[in-house]
């Protein structure tokens, strides 16, 4: 397996960048569908079937059921105790849950940050090292080490840096004495935004992987051409190479997007989402094995999550499908 | 929104990109210049910086608790060593873990493969009219958030009994349960690339098969699949490490601590066994060498993988 993925396939690499070489398809499929043998057609069936009952039934069926029960109240004994109460949840969450709104704005904020510090710096770092620089894989490892790493690793090494007894920069600031402590976990002015330094950390090389793969697409007669009409290196990006990169922007934004509605790990980690760093992902997870089981009011949390999440997925999705039809 | 690269290109372009990486010198190679000395001193601290927390606490994890306790944290070393490592490694059974975790692993992974690779073949070398919504409700499937399924779902796994299959006698609390869940979720995501990559194979290829007589299953099994090694090798190293490293399936799914996987035990045993910091970014860094490990042998497999699945969360 791992020989030969190296000599990278004939049908990959052959094509130019361009459309996917699919135009001999169009018409080829109704001859397909002739010889096709009554075993075959079963198989076919089974092949894609049995795949996608799965995904529909753990995925999507349970994504239906939390709409259904976000208008119930349900304490989870038995199916009697479902109970229809319309908008009721609803109407709690956004009016009286001294919760929900936090944790609303602490998604935004966890999206505007990351868009606006690790992506941009992500990009920075990919167009340094795609100067054909030496020693640049050694660099590009360290840089993505921390996206290899599960997220729960992550939040006890960055634990390590703000415990205010024992941590690094508490030690280095002389503020581990009581009396000077600065509780980067615990204060709630604080801690989202050092859980935050440390979800940007991560990013950062996730964005740079995702744009040097982009800057690979970029032609380099571009490039030169722009070099030799006497554009500054600023200019060139700026106006030749930026605006190539459009389709890896769009890639990066709905990464960006999804990354911050997904938010828990590191939260959770840290500080199970008290006090200052409440995600939606977090009530909803609380609902479940905190010790308040209110499934009908979970599943409304779980309802604005999917309703932001899909009118974010079903454009992109939408957009994506359709140029790939047209290739 | 209206330009995403299609995503043939995409995996096109990582697939050429990856010997790029490799940091194989070139012919021309540009004479040292003041400018270059500048970006090379701003990559190296850059990367130092980038490096620093996992170094602290590597470094942490070498000291006595007693020693630091004594020195304060941030204080010369007297005597560096492994046994934290070792007394992490042993006091939380980290081998029973890593044991637990294999078992969740490797056949999400295989089954993932297998799987996704039916669904992109059907969609991808025949031409039903479902196609396009069914590769949809795939990747649609792998790009929501799990919180937004989780409630009904840990119900259900709660309702399904399985006597004398599973320990717990339920699809809750079983290494089952985690499979299933794993593998109806990446394979949204695994069905979608796969699909994109079989469809840039020469059609010729199957339709002769298919004149000669072949079924279909042979044409999926002999003639697509094998060519579809390295993407189905970029997969299995980026599933390897998502699904090793999943924290909320298993804090959710699994209630018995001994049958969770590692990284969600540490969790727990950070609080129950784990007496000094020292020994938490033991026990966190061990966690993590399995990674460390499948990352630097498959480099190039697991980024080509991530650039190709780049709408991946």
């Amino acid at each position: 397996m791992t020989a030969t993925p190296a000599k990278a396939p004939e049908p990959a690499t052959s094509p130019a960048p361009g459309p996917a070489p699919t135009s001999p398809t169009a018409k080829a499929p109704h001859g397909h569908r002739r010889l096709l043998t009554r075993r075959d057609r079963v198989t076919l069936g089974l092949m894609a079937g049995v795949p996608t009952i799965l995904h529909v039934a753990l995925v999507w069926l349970t994504a239906l059921a939390s709409i259904a029960l976000a208008f119930t109240t349900w304490d989870g004994i038995g199916f009697d105790s479902i109970t229809w109460v319309g908008l009721q949840n609803f109407r709690e969450l956004f009016t009286s849950n001294p919760q929900f709104w936090p944790a609303v704005e602490h998604n935004v904020i966890w999206f505007v940050v990351l868009i606006l510090l690790p992506t941009p710096f992500g990009l920075f770092l990919a167009v340094q090292l795609d100067k054909k620089i030496r020693f640049s894989r050694v660099y590009q490892t360290a840089f993505f080490l921390p996206v290899v790493m599960s997220l729960a690793v992550i939040g006890f090494v960055w634990q390590l840096i703000y415990n205010p007894d024992t941590g690094l920069i508490n030690s280095l600031i002389g503020a581990n004495k009581p009396g000077h402590y600065i509780d980067w976990i615990g204060d709630p002015d604080l801690n989202l935004w050092a859980i935050l330094i440390a979800a940007s950390w991560r990013h950062a090389g996730y964005m740079m992987i995702l744009y040097l793969a982009g800057l690979k697409s970029v032609d380099p007669a571009l490039r030169e051409a722009s070099a030799l009409d006497g554009a500054s290196e600023w200019q060139t990006f700026k106006n030749v190479v930026f605006p190539t990169l459009r389709p890896t922007n769009t890639v990066v934004l709905v990464v960006t997007i999804i990354e911050a509605l997904r938010a828990f790990d590191l939260v959770f980690v840290f500080n199970k989402g008290a006090q200052g760093t409440e995600l939606l992902s977090i009530l909803v997870t609380n609902n479940i094995i905190g010790e308040s089981s209110r499934i009908g009011y979970g599943s409304a949390i779980a309802v604005v999550l999917l309703v932001i999440s899909l009118a974010v997925i079903i454009p992109y999705l939408i957009a994506t499908f359709r140029k790939e039809r047209r290739a | 929104m209206s330009s995403h690269p299609s995503p043939t290109t995409t995996l096109n372009v990582a697939l050429r990109a990856a010997p790029l990486n490799s940091g194989a010198p070139r012919k021309q190679r540009t004479p040292i210049r003041p400018a270059r000395i500048l970006l090379h001193t701003f990559l190296v601290v850059t990367a130092l910086a980038w490096l620093a927390p996992l170094l602290w606490a590597m470094l942490a994890a070498m000291r006595p608790y007693a020693e630091t306790s004594a020195k304060g944290y941030v204080s010369w070393p007297d005597k560096l060593s492994f046994d934290n490592f070792i007394n992490a490694f042993q006091q939380s059974d980290m081998l029973h873990y890593f044991g637990t975790t294999l078992l969740i692993a490797v056949p999400a992974v295989l089954l993932t493969l297998l799987l996704s690779s039916m669904v992109a073949f059907y969609v991808s070398r025949f031409d039903f009219r479902v196609n396009l919504f069914l590769l949809l409700v795939f990747t649609a499937g792998n790009l929501l958030p799990q919180q937004v399924i989780i409630t009904p779902l840990y119900r259900l796994y709660l309702l399904i009994d399985l006597p004398g299959i599973t320990m717990s006698g339920k699809l809750y609390d079983s290494a089952l349960g985690l499979v299933l869940i794993h593998v109806a979720f990446q394979s949204g995501f695994c069905a979608f690339v796969l699909s994109n990559y079989m469809r840039s194979l020469p059609h010729e290829l199957t339709e002769a098969a298919l004149v000669d007589g072949a079924s279909v299953w042979r044409l999926y099994w002999q003639i697509v699949l094998p060519l579809c090694k390295p993407a189905m090798a970029a997969l299995a190293t980026l599933l390897s490490i998502w699904i090793y490293n999943d924290f909320f399936w298993a804090i959710v799914l699994i209630s018995t601590g001994e049958n969770m996987p590692i990284t969600s035990a540490l969790n727990n045993l950070s609080g129950q066994y784990f007496t000094d910091p020292n020994l938490v970014a033991a026990g966190a860094l061990l966690t993590a060498v399995p990674t460390l490990i499948v990352y630097f042998a498959l480099q190039r497999q697991f980024v080509s993988g991530l650039t190709l699945g780049a709408n991946k969360g």
